[in-house]
């Protein structure tokens, strides 16, 4: 059964670039601040985290995900301040304990490492990595991360990473150490890894129906009793677009999710989005897209088939303007997240 | 050939897992192996695929009348040519730069991956399918003979018996087809074409993959062999 009051929802950027009312596009610095903006309309809402991506591509503005979160801390009082996801893979994990343990200094204990594999590949060849190595490179990775946030000296033997002797990092953090997720993209073995470790868990739901990962909370929960570890509650992190009006909800994400998918798939090899495909992400899938109502009882319901114990919503995808994403990040605080707590108490109720 | 009872498939990872799902689904027994000992796959199997058996490549071979490869392209050489010998093999493989890395050891540019596939497994039958609709595609959008809006896959191959026998058992799997019988066409499908992510009716499929030539992909393939 869901604790509602318990739960908690977020919000997502991947950082892409923000448009002019007449479709031109702002410069990278001009969308990192709004996406400072949003951060604090957020914080003034109540809504509970704000992540934010790593993406090393011209369409996305944020590389550097951690210094525009410092920057949201310094406006903000209450939201988390999260990576979405920080591509540990082609990172160095004494410099990501450092960055984030800064963070969670400058915010007074509201960072929140989410750590991934990342769906993205240009990484890798940018900071001097074989994508052939893409599995033992983020095992390697996860391990010495683990051993670093204990805060203690630590003696290492690293293949992909530098080998250390009693060394120690700074700085320490103040409150109870940092708050790791490790996101998922569907891989069973990234889920029981997840579990070993004893992380929370995000799967990033981005495309399919949810219903698909049933099963994988299964896993996530029989393997966390195989190693003796806790059981969190799960995050889902999924796109979406809310607008006062339905019909304009869906041509804005249509037209924006499309261009965004496309411009992706064109690098990655994959076809562009059919209306047949968009229309099913929409109506059952992955996307939650519509008027208030409509996503609200979309979330509603995935949060009750899945038992989540948050919903992160990605928003901005492709090239919006910044009036577009202000009523969305609006909406989905005053309308939306009520609406979903409020179906779920009933729910609760029956 | 003989009747297909048993499905082995190698690879437990997001394709091979759906499979296992989608061959349990039509009364097949199924045997599947992962990268690593049975032990370690175990717990996945029970859960995400009950009923199917986790066995060592060997184990899955031996036992199987038709293997599924689903696994990166990157480790086809890890599995001995001989353990193969003789099969009905699946190749539900592709060159794809993202989980395989850009570079010739993988894929010698001058011919297309499943034709490699064929030349390192030489005494085995590859026939080439499930390799450009997404896993959860295949999933979600499996449907039995007949239903309304059944998606289609594209099944290629140079043995003709092959072929007809992996399109029956597609069928059998939730999908309609249209054959080649061409393996070298499995190119028409893979990443960079409009078929790789696509889900398709058959007269859709079949509409896109006559037009290759005159695809942008297609386009492009054409002149790197001409040239």
């Amino acid at each position: 059964m869901v604790n509602v009051d318990k739960l908690q929802f977020g919000l997502e950027t991947f950082g892409d670039i923000v448009a002019k009312e007449d479709g031109e596009l702002l410069t990278a610095g001009q969308s990192i601040r709004q996406i400072v903006k949003e951060g604090e309309l957020a914080d003034k809402l109540g809504i509970d985290v704000i992540g934010v991506g790593e993406h090393h591509r011209p369409d996305y503005s944020v590389s550097s995900p951690e210094v525009v979160l410092g920057a949201i801390a310094s406006v903000t009082k209450q939201i988390k301040l999260a990576t979405a996801v920080t591509v540990l893979s082609s990172d160095n994990p004494v410099r990501v304990y450092e960055r984030f343990a800064t963070l969670e200094g400058l915010s007074q204990g509201r960072a929140q490492v989410m750590l991934g594999r990342g769906s993205f590949t240009e990484s890798f060849p940018l900071f001097g990595y074989d994508l052939i190595d893409y599995d033992d490179l983020f095992n390697e990775k996860l391990e010495m991360y683990s051993q670093l946030i204990k805060e203690k000296p630590i003696t290492w033997d690293g293949k992909f990473t530098q080998s250390l002797k009693d060394q120690d990092v700074y700085p320490k953090t103040d409150y109870d150490g940092l708050e790791t997720y490790i996101g998922i993209g569907g891989s069973p073995e990234s889920i029981i890894r997840a579990a070993r470790y004893g992380y929370k868990v995000i799967l990033a739901i981005i495309g399919g129906q949810a219903d698909r990962f049933v099963p994988y909370l299964d896993l996530y929960k029989k393997a966390a009793a195989q190693y003796n570890m806790p059981v969190y509650p799960v995050a889902v992190h999924s796109h979406g677009f809310i607008a006062d009006d339905e019909d304009e909800a869906v041509e804005v994400a249509w037209k924006n999710i499309k261009a965004n998918f496309d411009r992706i798939g064109l690098t990655r090899g994959w076809a562009p989005m059919s209306r047949e495909q968009f229309d099913g992400e929409t109506q059952s899938g992955s996307f939650y897209v519509g008027n208030p109502e409509h996503v609200a009882q979309r979330i509603a319901r995935t949060i009750n088939l899945l038992d989540l114990g948050r919903f992160d919503l990605v928003y901005g995808a492709g090239n919006q303007t910044a009036a577009q994403r202000e009523r969305m990040i609006e909406l989905y605080g005053t309308k939306v997240i009520p609406r979903v707590k409020e179906i779920l108490s009933g729910e609760a109720v029956a | 050939m003989s009747e297909i009872k048993t499905v082995g498939i190698i690879g437990a990872g997001k394709v091979g897992i759906v499979l296992a799902q989608l061959a349990l689904a039509a009364g097949y027994h199924v045997r599947i192996s992962g990268s690593g000992s049975v032990q370690k796959i175990a717990l996945t199997i029970s859960t995400l695929a009950p009923g199917a058996t986790p066995a060592t490549n060997q184990g899955v071979v031996s036992k199987s009348d038709l293997i599924i490869l689903a696994i990166p392209l990157s480790r086809y050489k890890n599995i001995p040519a001989k353990l193969l010998k003789g099969k009905l093999v699946i190749d539900a493989m592709n060159y794809w730069w993202e989980t395989d890395g850009i570079r010739e050891e993988v894929l010698d540019p001058s011919s297309t991956s499943s034709e490699q596939v064929q030349q390192y497994f030489n005494k085995s039958t590859i026939v080439k399918t499930f390799n450009h609709m997404g896993y959860h595609n295949l999933q979600e959008e499996a449907k039995a003979a007949g239903e309304a809006n059944r998606k289609a896959l594209f099944v290629t191959g140079d043995n003709h018996e092959a072929v007809d026998q992996v399109a029956q058992f597609v069928n059998t799997m939730g999908f309609d087809t249209v054959r080649h019988y061409r393996l070298a066409d499995g190119i028409m499908t893979e990443p960079g074409s409009e078929l790789f992510g696509a889900s398709l009716t058959q007269p859709d499929l079949q509409n896109v993959i006559d037009h290759f030539d005159e695809t942008e992909f297609g386009q492009k393939i054409k002149a790197e062999k001409g040239a």
